[in-house]
């Protein structure tokens, strides 16, 4: 056969077809190579909401428990406390009103929670997901006479006050995360799952 | 007996002609061995590229035999270590010959790169070359990170944690769904380990070996560049084979053997006295199990990472760190293109050239040491002006491949000049305003010294490259 026999013209188009379909049909068959990479029902399963009982927190106490496998803290915060929150502004912290912080809408601006008393936050550091130490002493030798309470990252130097909220400053972009979570009564909280409005 | 060697010489030969017409045997021997010519000046440099094969055998030999007893479990891991240490016969020196392999292995890497860097041994025709020698190093890098997640101990665990939260940084949400698409889980646990051990053990080293095929039959095609990068094939006698080179089989398999006695005996060395190497090969911490729930006081990773971990952490600003620690690392990738200068090597290119090299490679190893440093202000300020100096001397690179003229020069300096003083607006802190000035005179000095020196001297005058190589 010689090469003017060949119609050129189709055999670019047949090439060209079967390189699209070929590249359309790998497309869809990397989709379960991919997605496989996602977790798993059992790890979602595990993600599930814990109930938490804060029936015998003390003011001051925290109590930890694990949530989607994370550290999710919850404080019983102080009067005193509450007071040193409304006290920290604009030039300490770099988020006050946790404009940027991910948060549910239902928890207050000012103490990041539903009730001012208990504080649930995610216990993972917002900057590269360390867990900083609950550090609700008054000017502590290490962290200077400014310290007003709060979390401290050990790994590179985040300082969150009593709300969760980050100093400017330091590594850490945001505030820490507050978890959505519900009141199933005056004494249990389900983490995990959203509040209605209140 | 003579006739015995003649028939047996006829047997051999007919069983390779019969061979070589099924599998071209003899002429891959030729090729690359016996009749491939490398330059006849290698130096102890050259030692290394043979060294990196090396450790790669032993590295996939002992993980072979480490698998065999290791289970990818997050409630076994830790305590298969241990029992891999303790009651596998000879299972401790299977182990620490991996560990203290990987060490060995980014030794080995950095020495091959700043071997690349000394000799322009990135420059045309090899820049493919250096572009899968690169592919390799991130390779090689993602191969001792996933591997170091296995031993599920502390800084295994913390470690990996900081690494994937890098990714969370990018925005628009696609950092969340990455990580989580990276970690199979919502925090590391046992799907992560179990995907980091398959990746470790079967994907990476299966890419490895074949970006180490390609890289030596690029290298082969193109021909070894050599100490005084001259083109030894521009050269070559009536027969075509170059002037200065020589077979490399057996003039360098003999020499590298010498550098692997040498090499193993440094090795051996480590394994047996210093398998930990006071924590810089096998970090302290590593030795208590994984706790999600506590963060060790000091998390740094392995020494071979720290360089661009000090980078990281020198910027405030969390995805302008993750963005800068990203292009330090792919920089190099662009190094044939940045540095076009027509010499070669560093024994012509002048005094300031290799200036800049000494003062990158200590850019790069101080770098490495702050990275493994808690953090106070003085230091990140240092590591960010070392930052600068790490990609100024890209810029330099660059402007000094060709001769500039003096206003040239001087609209480079302002560049760089308003570059730098809007970095320091930006992060401008009045209770460290002393300490950015102060600091400040590094990257002033590093600046002024490097891009006008060679109006005022002849610091950068290239010598003249000889016909053939010397020695």
């Amino acid at each position: 056969m010689s090469s003017s026999d060949v119609n050129t013209g189709r055999r670019r188009f047949l090439t060209g077809a079967v390189v699209a379909m070929g590249g359309i049909g790998s497309a869809f068959a990397a989709v379960p190579f991919v997605a496989s990479w996602m977790p798993s029902e059992r790890a979602k399963a595990i993600g599930a909401p814990v109930e938490v009982d804060i029936g015998k927190l003390e003011p001051g106490q925290m109590t930890r428990v694990k949530w989607q496998g994370k550290p999710v803290w919850v404080v019983r915060r102080s009067d005193a406390a509450l007071e040193s929150i409304k006290k920290l502004g604009d030039e300490t912290l770099r988020d006050p009103d946790s404009s940027q912080a991910e948060q549910p809408d239902y928890v207050s601006g000012e103490f990041r929670s539903i009730k001012p008393e208990y504080l649930v936050l995610v216990g993972i550091c917002t900057h590269l997901g360390c867990a900083p130490t609950y550090r609700p002493e008054i000017a502590p030798s290490d962290l200077g006479p400014e310290w007003e309470g709060g979390f401290f990252c050990p790994c590179h130097g985040s300082k969150f006050d009593l709300a969760g909220r980050v100093y400017a400053g330091v590594p850490a972009p945001t505030n820490l995360v507050v978890p959505p979570h519900k009141y199933l009564s005056e004494t249990r909280i389900l983490v995990g799952e959203d509040s209605e409005k209140a | 007996m003579m006739d015995g060697a003649n028939r047996n010489t006829g047997v051999m030969a007919g069983l390779m002609g019969w061979v070589d017409e099924r599998l071209p045997v003899t002429k891959m021997w030729k090729e690359h061995l016996a009749e491939y010519y490398a330059p006849k000046n290698f130096n102890v440099w050259y030692f290394f590229g043979s060294l990196a094969l090396l450790v790669l055998v032993l590295q996939i030999l002992t993980g072979i035999w480490l698998t065999m007893h290791y289970k990818p479990d997050a409630e076994e891991a830790f305590a298969s270590v241990e029992y891999i240490m303790r009651e596998v016969p000879y299972g401790w020196l299977l182990r620490y010959m991996h560990s203290t392999g990987a060490s060995f292995f980014f030794i080995v890497v950095y020495l091959h790169m700043f071997r690349a860097l000394m000799y322009g041994s990135y420059k045309g025709p090899r820049e493919l070359l250096w572009i899968l020698g690169m592919l390799l190093y991130l390779s090689l890098m993602a191969e001792a990170f996933f591997g170091y997640l296995l031993p599920w101990g502390q800084m295994s665990f913390w470690g990996a944690q900081v690494i994937i939260s890098l990714f969370g940084a990018l925005p628009f949400g696609i950092g969340e769904v990455l990580s989580l698409w990276i970690r199979g889980d919502f925090v590391i646990s046992d799907a992560t380990l179990n995907r980091f051990f398959s990746l470790h053990v079967v994907a990476l080293p299966l890419v490895i070996l074949g970006l180490v095929g390609a890289h030596i039959l690029a290298l082969h095609e193109v021909g070894s560049n050599n100490p005084d990068g001259v083109e030894i094939k521009k050269n070559k006698n009536a027969e075509g084979i170059p002037m200065d080179g020589i077979p490399f089989h057996p003039y360098y398999t003999v020499k590298d053997v010498m550098g692997a006695v040498a090499f193993l005996f440094l090795f051996a060395f480590v394994v047996f006295f210093a398998p930990e190497m006071g924590g810089y090969f096998l970090e302290h911490a590593n030795f208590e199990p994984a706790d999600p729930l506590k963060t060790p006081e000091h998390i740094v990773p392995v020494w071979y990472f720290t360089p661009y971990y000090a980078i990281l952490r020198a910027i405030p600003d969390k995805l302008t760190g993750v963005l800068a620690m990203g292009a330090a690392v792919m920089i190099l990738f662009f190094l044939p293109w940045l540095d076009r200068h027509p010499v070669k090597s560093i024994r012509y290119r002048g005094p300031l050239f290799m200036m800049l090299v000494m003062v990158f490679a200590f850019t790069f190893v101080a770098l490495g040491w702050l990275g493994m440093q808690t953090v106070t202000a003085v230091r990140s300020e240092v590591g960010l002006r070392l930052s600068e100096l790490y990609f100024g001397f890209f810029l330099l690179l660059w402007v000094h491949s060709k001769e500039r003229s003096g206003g040239y020069l001087g609209v480079t300096f302002a560049v760089v000049a308003v570059v730098l003083l809007t970095v320091d607006g930006i992060r401008y802190d009045a209770a460290k305003a002393g300490l950015m000035m102060t600091s400040a005179l590094i990257p002033l000095v590093y600046f002024l010294f490097f891009l006008f020196a060679p109006v005022f001297s002849n610091l950068n005058q290239a010598r003249p490259v000889p016909e053939r190589v010397t020695a």
